[in-house]
């Protein structure tokens, strides 16, 4: 099921996400920063393995997926959702609409 | 490693670039950080700040605060807003006000990437005006009135505090959200004209206090730029990264070209070198030897006070610039050292802003002074008993 794109609602990464279209990656020595130009936002990722997982998104079906291809050992998935979890609530990241399916 | 140390060995590209577009100002008041007045003749041309535009959008610049002088006299202001917004180079802008009438402010509520920022440094025209002179109190509060009618929201009111207006941070903040505007208050630092007026205006020991326990209680929608971070002495950091940016995060380009560690530090000291030279500011901003000197790794004070003092830790030693323009060593305490080790430092140097021998701003665009006979010269230093002047008649602490 496509996660709802509603405001009220807690974020859930369920289905398919990518980068905001507004937000664009820097990458740093200690990993990057994304900036969104629509709310002007600044965050840092502090974590070059968090940054691999958000560059791969739009091309993964789902989180899990992404988390296959960056190969994230299983011990390390809670902080890099945690951190999935709180760049969805800063809209950074969105839920992707997969093409072909009504919106 | 934390943030805050990456953030000390310096990033790939600014994150808080201010570029002073021109020297020339339509005001000046006393404080001015630049010393700004007259137009620079060797300033950027139109199609040199559109080059920098386009090194700024490869290096991923997201963004620049632009400034001055008053930057919307220059005849190209909007061409060169329009041109960084449409490549992916947001501006905010500062500005006295002058220029923002109805029309311009309908301009700036169409536009997503152009956020303004306008001074006042008095919630009333009797504190402010004696700074920025006669009637730039109700010039800014026009101005606000043209971006509230435009419907422009959560533009920013930037208050450099003094002693005369840190007993009016809640008359600031009503103000802003009478506008529905965002508060930022910034620290007075002896850079530019200041070096001559901040013996008098900088907030005294009981008014800092009286600040940072303000920003404790209201800081959460209020703006610091991280100016207040030797404030942390006091106990709990304040928002912010809480660091000294300058040549890591930070940088100004001034109208010139002449790239410096911060828009604070106007001195051959801390100039880095020019956007003009081959490389353009990417080779200033990556190899030059004055930055790459500062992204070393935060050490313990070797001098002074600092080397024993347990909220180095939190204070990181204070401002380069405020200690560089009031005589103080660099590996030294801040002048205005929470912990009062810096009024200490000055006393026993017998140094301070302005003091004999001290370093002043290497560059100077004031206004020239009414003369008799002959010429002025590009770098005068600005007459205090200009008439003027919004302080004319005013003198400076006579120092021991």
């Amino acid at each position: 099921m496509a996660p709802v794109a509603d405001d009220t609602a807690p974020p859930t990464l369920e289905g398919p996400w990518t980068l905001d279209e507004r937000v664009q990656i820097r990458p740093e020595r200690f990993g990057g920063l994304l900036y969104h130009f629509g709310t002007r936002q600044l965050s840092f990722v502090k974590a070059p393995d968090l940054l691999a997982v958000v560059r791969l998104l739009v091309e993964c079906p789902t989180v899990d997926d992404a988390l296959d291809k960056a190969e994230i050992p299983a011990e390390r998935r809670p902080a890099i959702v945690g951190a999935l979890v709180a760049l969805a609530a800063s809209g950074m990241i969105q839920p992707r609409i997969p093409a072909g399916k009504p919106s | 490693m934390k943030l805050v140390d990456e953030f000390q060995l310096g990033l790939e590209a600014p994150i808080c670039l201010t570029w002073e577009l021109t020297y020339a100002c339509n005001l000046e008041c006393v404080h001015c950080l630049s010393s700004s007045g007259r137009r620079d003749p060797n300033e950027l041309s139109t199609e040199e700040c559109k080059a920098i535009i386009d090194e700024l959008e490869r290096m991923q610049v997201f963004y620049v605060n632009i400034g001055g002088g008053e930057p919307t006299v220059r005849r190209d202001f909007w061409e060169l807003v329009d041109y960084a917004t449409a490549h992916h180079v947001g501006v905010k802008f500062s500005t006295n006000g002058s220029k923002i009438t109805l029309d311009v402010a309908r301009r700036l509520a169409a536009s997503d990437y152009v956020d303004v920022q306008i001074s006042l440094d008095g919630a009333t025209p009797d504190v402010n005006d004696p700074i920025r002179g006669e009637g730039t109190f109700d010039m800014a509060m026009t101005a606000m009135d043209n971006l509230k009618a435009a419907g422009v929201e959560n533009f920013k009111i930037s208050v450099v505090t003094t002693r005369e207006n840190i007993g009016q941070l809640d008359r600031f903040k009503a103000i802003a959200d009478h506008y529905k505007a965002q508060l930022r208050i910034t620290r007075l630092r002896p850079s530019g004209r200041a070096v001559d007026v901040w013996d008098d205006l900088h907030p005294t020991a009981d008014q800092q206090r009286e600040l940072y326990d303000w920003l404790m209680a209201n800081g959460e929608n209020v703006l610091t730029g991280d100016s207040f971070f030797h404030l942390a002495a006091f106990g709990d950091p304040l928002a912010g990264l809480n660091l000294c940016g300058a040549g890591r995060v930070v940088c100004l380009i001034d109208p010139v070209g002449d790239v410096y560690a911060c828009p604070f530090t106007i001195h051959d000291e801390f100039l880095a070198g020019n956007v003009r030279s081959p490389g353009g500011f990417e080779q200033v901003w990556k190899h030059s030897e004055l930055f790459e000197s500062l992204r070393v790794p935060l050490a313990p004070l070797e001098g002074g006070a600092c080397s024993s003092c347990d909220a180095f830790d939190t204070c990181r030693g204070g401002c380069m610039a405020a200690k560089f323009f009031t005589g103080l060593p660099l590996d030294g305490p801040d002048p205005e050292c929470v912990k009062g080790y810096g009024e200490t430092a000055l006393v026993a140097a017998g140094s301070g802003a302005g003091a004999a021998g001290v370093p002043r701003p290497s560059v100077d665009h004031s206004k020239p002074v009414p003369v008799m006979m002959g010429r002025q010269s590009r770098q005068t230093r600005p007459d205090r008993a200009c008439d003027e002047s919004p302080l004319a008649g005013f003198e400076p602490a006579v120092r021991p």
